[in-house]
Formats: structure tokens, C-alpha cells, sequence
């Protein structure tokens, strides 16, 4: 037993390879495969023509004979797919943007100036990262359509900054919290503003955690799904993940292949992205709970 | 070419209203607080209190509605579906989130093990929680179908059994089902930050253990349990919560059928506010969540307080 950033050999050389398989490797392979199958199926099926998907006897079912595109094509060029990807993209975008540069401001505010009662605004910023959307998205409903948003991507856009700006600005307040104070005492006395501080002093030296918010959000955005299907009611507005379960499937006709490519598809961009910044979203998941 | 700057005379700073205001901490933080504070009081804090209000009043959607006081309360009492969503939250949550933490905890000291490619384990364990939970619903709902599904098509070969199951037609086998969608889901969320806690923890306590002769129970029991409690508290407490307010692999496996009996609150008060347009209804439902999250957030408030007294930080 031995942790990841500790070089020292331990006790491991005492076990054998054979014991240490049966311990380690082989319960570790178990969940690896319960945790990628859905994938591994999802990829299967967009790439299967439809006389493979409902053949089981005639095919084995895990593997693809004849591969095709069939799927793909019809997804982006008979169905509104692109748009809802463009959609996705804009409101994850712009969400995001809003989110971090209030975050920023915020968590600054909060961890930095000390102004009174910044602890207690740190704490309901906390509580409001609590508050889950399926208790939210009735009355939000009902103030979208006031304000005559409803059917927009506006409406997305300025709805989801209220799951992310409390989880961003958590977040930053910790990253702050670890840049020495005596730097911004030297800019201080040299005359720099706080506004010059925050730009040329805190901001660069939290950058990675002003990342790890960032890629975050852009994920908790593209996922997000109650919004947008309470909000958004025709299809060219829609967003990937509502476009795909409510228009893929025509009463009792599923369309299979097309709504596997749409899952497949709809994902890629994520884990693109996840796994460039794989280290910074573990640091904002972890870092976040351990506040 | 090194130019010395001449020397500028500097303007004497004008100490106008403005600027001393600038100068002052409380002032200027107030200023860094309005955009966040405008965007969460007008789309989270005014909703919250919209919520309650519309909870009390008989508002369908595109009508104003009138207060009724808690009549929406007294017939959801009656109501056997509501009691049946409670009855499935209830569950959902118990089941789901004790696997959760049994597999999470388990796969987290397999990766606390030394692997090799281990950053590449890690990064490919996240997937599930990094990808649109409803895009893998979808796959979820494939491999549940009632004539393709894979798992009866490998049970029949297998000998085991002689009829597709079907999954999602029957209550209990369409509640276990998003059960295991939601294990599925989940696990990866616990064991990362599970992971996280367990590195933080000193390799000599184990050495220690280990000359004092401690079995691998015994050092579990006694060193890794007690050293990892706290982050226990808070990841179970988020992962309760989020499960608890689950909607969207609810709504895109089953949509809350077969006859409801995988409604969780969440997806029925949807299905009462915005598909029945009875918006006062909906809301009441959503009102009866908050007193489980606020046992919930209140745990999760105790174990923070509990890690904070153990690392010896203020508070």
C-alpha cells in the first residue's frame, strides 16, 4: 500500500504477481468493463448497418461485419443535429464565459478584499451550489416565460450560470486562497489597483485553477438536460442531449442507429476535451468536495 | 540603445469621492460581487422563493393562478402516485447510493494500488461521470430493450435463462434497472474523490501498522476508515443529493413508467407541471424534496465541520 506520489517500494515486492492479480488486476479489469460496455455498445451500434442491429441469430451481436456511415449521415443531414450541436456549443460557450468572469470577480471579492460579511456571502454562494435544478426549473419556468425568453438560446444561457457560478466560484475561492498575500502587498505599495492585482497578479498565478473551472463548467453546460427541455420547445432550439430523446423517436418508432450516433457523437466533443485537460477536471472535481 | 526614462513629475493624486471609494475594500468588493450576485439572486434565489409561493397556488401554465393555501399539499396526500414517487425516490437513493459507495470505495483502493498506467486508469474510470448522462441513457435504454438486449441475448447462450427479460416492462425489473444506470453513473464521481482522500493519507501510518504486525483488515479497519470519514460525510452527502434529485436517466430510460412505477418526484413533478401544464402542483411536489435535502445539506455542513476540527484549521 503505497500512495501515487510516493516513490517508495513498500511492502508490494513481498506479493507475488499471481496473488496481486487475483486482488488487484482482476477486479479492477471486472469494473473497467462494466464501466466502458455502455460505451463500447453505443459505438457498436452506430457503426452497424440495421440488418446487423436486428439480427442477433444470423450476426454476433458484439461485432460489426459490414461497418457503415448510414447512421451518421442520416443524423446530420436529415435531422436537425447540426443545429442542436451549434445550439449546444453557443450556450455552453457563452454560459460558461458569463460564469467565469462573474465567478472570478466573486471569489476574489470574497477571498481577497474581505469586505464585511464576506464570509457569510461565501457561505450562501456555498448553499446555492446546493440547491439542485429539478427543484428549480418549475418557478424558473414560469420567470423565463415573463421575460419572454422562453424558446431561446438567452434562455439557456442565463438560466445555467446558476448551477455554475456557485460551483466556480467555490472552486476559485480555494485556488486564492493559495497565492501568498505578500505578492499583492508588493503591488500594493508600488501603486498597482486592485483591479491591476487581480489581472496581472491573482489571475495568472491561478490559472489552472481558473481552467479546471472553466473545462468544468463547459461540461456541466454541454450535459446539462432539465433546462433545456423545459425551456426550449421547438426543434431548431433545441440542445444535443434533448434534440436527440425527443425527436429521434417518432411515437413508437425508435430510430436506433441515429440515436446512438447522436450519443456518440454528442459525447466526443466532452471527452476531447476532458482528456487534454484530464488533470485539471480531476483537481476541480476533487479540489471542490474537499473544500 | 538603453534610454533612461526622464524623470515625470507625478500629478498629485486628486482624493476625489470616486477614488477614495475605489480605495476602499468594502466598496470595491461590492463592485466584484454584482455580476454574481445579480445573476443568482434574479435566477436562483427569486425562483427559490417563486417556488414556495407557486406551491400554495392552483397556477397553470399560462394562467395566473390564485393562492389556495395548501390544498395542493392536502391532495397530494391522497395522492397514491405521489406516495408511489416518494416510495421509488426513497429506494432509488437508499440502493443506488449504498452501491455507490461499496463499489466506489473498493475500486478507489484498487487505483490506490501501484499500477502501471495508471493516470490512463484513472482518466478512462471518469468517463461515465464526463459524458452527457442522458447520451449514455441512451445506451442504457438499447441495452434494456426488450427484444435486443444484449444482457439476455449473453444470459440465453449462456444457459441461464430461456426467455428475454424484460427489463423495463415490469416494475421491479425496470426499478433495478436505473438502479444499475444510476450505479453506473455514479461510481466513477465516489471513487476519484474517494481516490483523492486516500493519497492524502501517510504511507508510514500503514508502515507502522505493519511492523505492529496488522493484517490487511485490520489496517483498513483502523487506519484507512477513520483517516477517510470525513471525506466520506461530504462525497456521500453530494452523492445523495444527486441522486436523490435525479431526472434525467429517469426520464430519458422509462420516462417514470411502466404504470409509475419508476416515477422519482422529480420526474413526476414535471410531468404534473410542465407536460399537465398544472404548474402549482408541480411546484408543490418539488417544495416536498426540500425538507430530505435540507437533512442532507445539514449533514454535509456536520462533516465539514468534523474534517476542519480533525486537520487542526480555524473553525
Amino acid at each position: 500500500m503505497s500512495t501515487a506520489d510516493d516513490q517508495s517500494v513498500g511492502m508490494d515486492y513481498l506479493e507475488s504477481f499471481p496473488r496481486k492479480f487475483l486482488r488487484v488486476y482482476l477486479p479492477l479489469g471486472l469494473i473497467m468493463v462494466f464501466l466502458l460496455f455502455p460505451f463500447y455498445w453505443m459505438t457498436v451500434a452506430t457503426f452497424k448497418p440495421d440488418a446487423e442491429m436486428y439480427d442477433y441469430e444470423k450476426y454476433n451481436p458484439f461485432w460489426i461485419v459490414h461497418p457503415t456511415f448510414e447512421h451518421i449521415t442520416k443524423l446530420f443531414f436529415e435531422t436537425d443535429y447540426p443545429l442542436w450541436m451549434w445550439n449546444t456549443v453557443i450556450v455552453s460557450v457563452c454560459s460558461t464565459f458569463i460564469s467565469l468572469f462573474a465567478s472570478v470577480c466573486a471569489a476574489y471579492a470574497i477571498e481577497r478584499l474581505r469586505y464585511k460579511g464576506s464570509r457569510y456571502v461565501g457561505l450562501a454562494i456555498f448553499l446555492g451550489y446546493l440547491v439542485p435544478p429539478s427543484i428549480l426549473f418549475i418557478p424558473l419556468a414560469a420567470i423565463v416565460f415573463q421575460l419572454g425568453l422562453f424558446d431561446g438560446n438567452l434562455a439557456l444561457i442565463l438560466t445555467y450560470p446558476t448551477f455554475l457560478i456557485p460551483f466556480c466560484t467555490w472552486l476559485l475561492m480555494g485556488y486564492f486562497r493559495t497565492i501568498p498575500y505578500e505578492l499583492e502587498e508588493c503591488a500594493l505599495i508600488d501603486g498597482a489597483t486592485r483591479l491591476q492585482i487581480l489581472m496581472k497578479i491573482t489571475l495568472p498565478l491561478s490559472l489552472p485553477g481558473v481552467i479546471s473551472a472553466g473545462i468544468f463548467a463547459f461540461t456541466l453546460s454541454w450535459n446539462e438536460f432539465i433546462y433545456a427541455l423545459t425551456f426550449i420547445s421547438s426543434s431548431e432550439n433545441k440542445t444535443i442531449p434533448v434534440g436527440a430523446i425527443t425527436e429521434l423517436v417518432n411515437g413508437d418508432v425508435y430510430h436506433w442507429g441515429a440515436l446512438m450516433a447522436a450519443a456518440l457523437t454528442g459525447s466526443v466533443p466532452v471527452v476531447i476535451l476532458y482528456s487534454f485537460f484530464v488533470e485539471y477536471y480531476v483537481s476541480a472535481m476533487t479540489g471542490a468536495v474537499k473544500e | 540603445m538603453a534610454v533612461m526614462a526622464e524623470p515625470v513629475a507625478v500629478p498629485a493624486r486628486r482624493s476625489s469621492l470616486w477614488t477614495r471609494a475605489f480605495e476602499s475594500r468594502h466598496f470595491l468588493g461590492a463592485m466584484f460581487m454584482v455580476p454574481a450576485v445579480a445573476i443568482l439572486i434574479l435566477f436562483l434565489a427569486y425562483p427559490l422563493a417563486l417556488g414556495f409561493w407557486l406551491g400554495m397556488t392552483d397556477t397553470k401554465i399560462g394562467g395566473a393562478g390564485r393562492f389556495i393555501g395548501f390544498q395542493n399539499f392536502v391532495s397530494l396526500a391522497k395522492d397514491s402516485v405521489f406516495w408511489l414517487s416518494v416510495f421509488n425516490t426513497i429506494f432509488y437513493t437508499v440502493t443506488a447510493s449504498a452501491v455507490k459507495f461499496a463499489i466506489g470505495l473498493y475500486l478507489a483502493l484498487l487505483l490506490n494500488e501501484r499500477l502501471p498506467f495508471k493516470s490512463m486508469i484513472r482518466a478512462i474510470v471518469l468517463l461515465p461521470f464526463v459524458v452527457p448522462t442522458v447520451l449514455s441513457a441512451i445506451a442504457f435504454w438499447w441495452i434494456y430493450d426488450s427484444q435486443f438486449s444484449i444482457i439476455s441475448w449473453v444470459l440465453i447462450k449462456a444457459g441461464l435463462i430461456t426467455r428475454y427479460i424484460d427489463f423495463l416492462g415490469d416494475p421491479w425489473n425496470a426499478r433495478w434497472s436505473v438502479v444499475a444506470a444510476n450505479i453506473w453513473r455514479g461510481v466513477p464521481f465516489v471513487a476519484i474523490t474517494l481516490l483523492a482522500g486516500l493519497q492524502t493519507i501517510s504511507p508510514s501510518l500503514y508502515e507502522a501498522a505493519n511492523l505492529d504486525g496488522a493484517t490487511n483488515m485490520q489496517r483498513f479497519r483502523h487506519i484507512t476508515l477513520p483517516m477517510l470519514s470525513p471525506i466520506i460525510a461530504v462525497v456521500m452527502t453530494f452523492s445523495v443529493l444527486m441522486t436523490f434529485t435525479d431526472f434525467q436517466l429517469i426520464y430519458t430510460i422509462t420516462r417514470g413508467g411502466p404504470i409509475n412505477s419508476t416515477h422519482l418526484m422529480a420526474t413526476l413533478s414535471f410531468q404534473r407541471a410542465i407536460t399537465g401544464g398544472n404548474l402549482g402542483e408541480g411546484a408543490a411536489i418539488s417544495n416536498a424534496m426540500i425538507p430530505f435535502l435540507v437533512a442532507a445539506i445539514l449533514l454535509s455542513f456536520f462533516g465539514l465541520q468534523r474534517s476542519r476540527w480533525q486537520q487542526g484549521g480555524r473553525d
